[in-house]
C-alpha cells in the first residue's frame, strides 16, 4: 500500500537556524504514527514544515502529489491534510459554529451542515456552545474543537500537535479514546506529536523518536513501548 | 425650531459620508487588523477617476442627462474603488505583510501622502466641481429642507451596511474574512487562500469608500484635500460604533454627524465642531472602550 504522507530527507528551520536536519519517514493510509521526543526536538517544526507553514528542503509527498515551495499551506489543506497546532488554534472571536464552518471551508455547504450535526453528536458540549465564541470555552473544550475543526475537511490525515497539552488526565484520556473512535471509524490517518509518550503510545501503530532534528528511533508502537531505552528516555519508567 | 430640525437633517446627512468611511475602516480592519490612514485618499483618488470619466468630453459624455451619467460613474466607482485597494494591497502592502503592525501602519500613512500628491499631478491641485447624482432641491420638511442628496445618501449607505453585514456573516467569503483577520494561521489550515482574502478585502473597502467619495464630492469640491477632515470624523466613527462592527460604523458616522452640527451649532461655533467629535471619541473610550457597538473579547487558555 502506497504510504498516505511520504517524506524524504527533509530539512527545515526558521530564518538561518536549522531545525530539521534531513529526516525521513512515513505514514500509510489509516494508520496511527506518533512522534515522540524531548522538548526543542523539532517535532512542531517537523508538523510545520508538513503543512507548509514554514518551507522545507527535501521531498514530501502527500497522496501522490509531490509537494514544491508554491504549494501553499491552503492548498495542502485542500488536498486534504489538517493541521491541529500547538495551542489549538482556536478562532477565538469566531463562535463555536462558525470555528466549524471554517474547518468545512473547502467542502460542499450542505455536506457542512451534515458534518456539524455529527460532531455535535461527538461531542454534545459543543452543540451546547455552538453561538458562544470559542475563546470563552474551557481548554479540553477547546481541544475538542480543534479536533472536530480539523475532522470537518474530511482529510486524509491530521496532524496533531501535543493534543494533551493543557489538559486534565480526563480529559486526555477521554480525547486519545476519542482519537482512536475516529481513527477507526473513518479511517483518516493521524500523525501525532506527543509529550504524554505512554498515552499516545497506547493508541499508535508505529512511533518514531526525534532527537535534535533527526529521527533515531522507529519500530511498532508496541515494540517502543516496551522498548528500555525508550522507556526510561520518554516514558519516565 | 426649523433651526434645530435643519441642523439634525444635515447632521444625518453628513454623518452618512463619515459612516461610509468609517465603514470601509471597519472593513480593513476586520480583516487584516490594520487602521488604514490611506483610506480617505483611497477614497478621493477613485473619486478623481470618476469626475474623470464622467466629464461630458470623456469616456461617459455620450450620455447626455448629467445625473444619469452620475449614476453610471458612481457604479463604476465601485470597480474603480475596488480595483485601487486590490492594488494597493497587492503591490504596496503585502511586501509587508509580515511585518509589525507599526510599520504596516506608517505604510498606510505613506499611501496617504503618496496618493495625494499624485492625485494633485494627474487631476488638479485646484478643487474642482463635480455635478451631483441627485436633483437638486428636496422635501419640505417642517420649515426645514430635506435634500434628495440627503435622503440618497441615507438610503445608499443604510443599504450598504446591510449588504455588506449579510456578507459577513451569511457568505463563504465572509466567513473567510472573519476567520483571516482572527488567526491567519489557523484560517490557512483550514484551506483558506488568505493572501486573496486580504486582497479582496481591501478591494471590498475601497469599493465602499469610492462610492462614498463620489457622492460627497458634490457637495464640497473635489480636491486632493477633500478627505482629509472627513478621513477624522470618519475615524470619530468608526471608534465610536466600536471599530469591528459594521452597523456601528454607520451609527457612529451618525452620531458624529449630530454632533458636528448641533455642537457646532449651538456650543462652539462650527470652528471646534471637530473638537467637539473628539471629545465624543474621549468620552466612549472612557466609558465604553469598545465603542458602542464592538465585541469584547473573552479568551480563556
Amino acid at each position: 500500500m502506497a504510504a498516505i504522507l511520504d517524506v524524504t530527507n527533509m530539512r527545515a528551520g526558521y530564518g538561518s537556524i536549522r531545525v530539521i536536519h534531513g529526516i525521513s519517514f512515513h505514514v500509510d493510509p489509516g494508520e496511527i504514527v506518533v512522534i515522540l521526543g524531548a522538548n526543542g526536538a523539532g517535532k512542531t517544526t517537523m508538523m510545520k514544515a508538513v503543512s507548509g507553514i514554514i518551507p522545507a528542503q527535501g521531498d514530501i509527498t502527500f497522496d501522490g502529489t509531490a509537494f514544491t515551495r508554491r504549494t501553499s499551506t491552503d492548498k495542502r489543506a485542500g488536498l486534504g491534510i489538517a493541521h491541529v497546532p500547538e495551542g489549538r488554534g482556536t478562532l477565538t472571536d469566531l463562535s463555536v459554529i462558525d470555528n466549524l464552518r471554517v474547518g468545512g471551508y473547502t467542502r460542499p455547504r450542505a455536506e457542512v451542515a451534515e458534518s456539524i450535526e455529527r460532531w455535535f453528536d461527538v461531542f454534545p458540549r459543543l452543540r451546547e456552545r455552538r453561538d458562544q465564541a470559542a475563546g470563552s470555552l474551557s481548554g479540553g473544550e477547546q481541544q475538542m474543537l480543534a479536533v472536530a475543526r480539523a475532522l470537518m475537511g474530511k482529510p486524509k490525515l491530521v496532524l496533531l500537535d501535543e493534543p494533551s497539552m493543557g489538559l486534565a488526565p480526563l480529559i486526555t484520556a477521554e480525547l486519545f479514546a476519542e482519537l482512536r473512535k475516529i481513527n477507526q471509524e473513518t479511517g483518516t490517518a493521524l500523525l501525532v506529536v506527543e509529550q504524554n509518550a505512554k498515552r499516545a503510545l497506547a493508541i499508535a501503530d508505529r512511533a518514531y523518536v526525534i532527537s535534535t532534528g533527526q529521527l533515531v528511533i522507529e519500530g511498532d508502537a508496541d515494540e517502543l513501548a516496551s522498548d528500555d531505552g525508550v522507556r526510561a528516555a520518554y516514558l519516565g519508567v | 425650531m426649523e433651526l434645530l430640525l435643519q441642523r439634525i437633517i444635515d447632521g444625518v446627512g453628513d454623518g452618512m459620508i463619515y459612516g461610509a468611511i468609517a465603514l470601509a475602516l471597519v472593513l480593513i480592519y476586520r480583516v487584516t487588523g490594520l487602521v488604514n490612514f490611506a483610506q480617505g485618499e483611497m477614497a478621493m483618488f477613485a473619486t478623481f477617476i470618476v469626475w474623470w470619466i464622467t466629464r461630458p468630453d470623456r469616456f461617459l459624455g455620450f450620455i447626455g442627462d448629467p445625473q444619469l451619467r452620475m449614476a453610471v460613474g458612481i457604479f463604476l466607482g465601485l470597480g474603480i474603488g475596488f480595483v485601487i485597494g486590490v492594488v494597493c494591497e497587492r503591490f504596496i502592502m503585502r511586501p509587508f505583510e509580515k511585518r509589525p503592525y507599526i510599520d504596516q501602519a506608517m505604510v498606510t500613512m505613506g499611501m496617504y501622502l503618496g496618493l495625494s500628491a499624485l492625485a494633485a499631478y494627474i487631476f488638479s491641485v485646484q478643487p474642482v466641481a463635480m455635478e451631483s447624482v441627485f436633483s437638486a432641491g428636496g422635501i419640505p420638511l417642517g420649515g426645514a429642507n430635506l435634500t434628495w442628496s440627503t435622503i440618497g445618501l441615507i438610503v445608499v449607505f443604510t443599504s450598504l451596511s446591510l449588504l455588506l453585514r449579510l456578507l459577513f456573516t451569511r457568505t463563504r467569503f465572509g466567513l473567510a474574512m472573519r476567520a483571516t483577520t482572527n488567526n491567519a494561521v489557523s484560517a490557512q489550515l483550514s484551506g483558506i487562500n488568505v493572501k486573496r482574502t486580504l486582497m479582496l478585502g481591501w478591494g471590498l473597502a475601497s469599493a465602499v469608500g469610492g462610492v462614498a467619495g463620489a457622492m460627497l464630492a458634490p457637495k464640497l469640491f473635489l480636491s486632493p484635500f477633500m478627505m482629509q477632515s472627513v478621513l477624522l470624523y470618519a475615524f470619530a466613527a468608526a471608534i465610536l460604533g466600536g471599530l469591528d462592527s459594521v452597523p456601528g460604523a454607520i451609527v457612529g458616522g451618525i452620531l458624529v454627524g449630530l454632533t458636528q452640527h448641533l455642537a457646532g451649532g449651538y456650543l462652539f461655533g462650527s470652528e471646534l465642531a471637530l473638537a467637539a467629535a473628539l471629545l465624543l471619541i474621549l468620552i466612549v473610550l472612557l466609558v465604553r472602550p469598545q465603542g458602542l457597538f464592538g465585541k469584547v473579547k473573552v479568551e480563556r487558555v
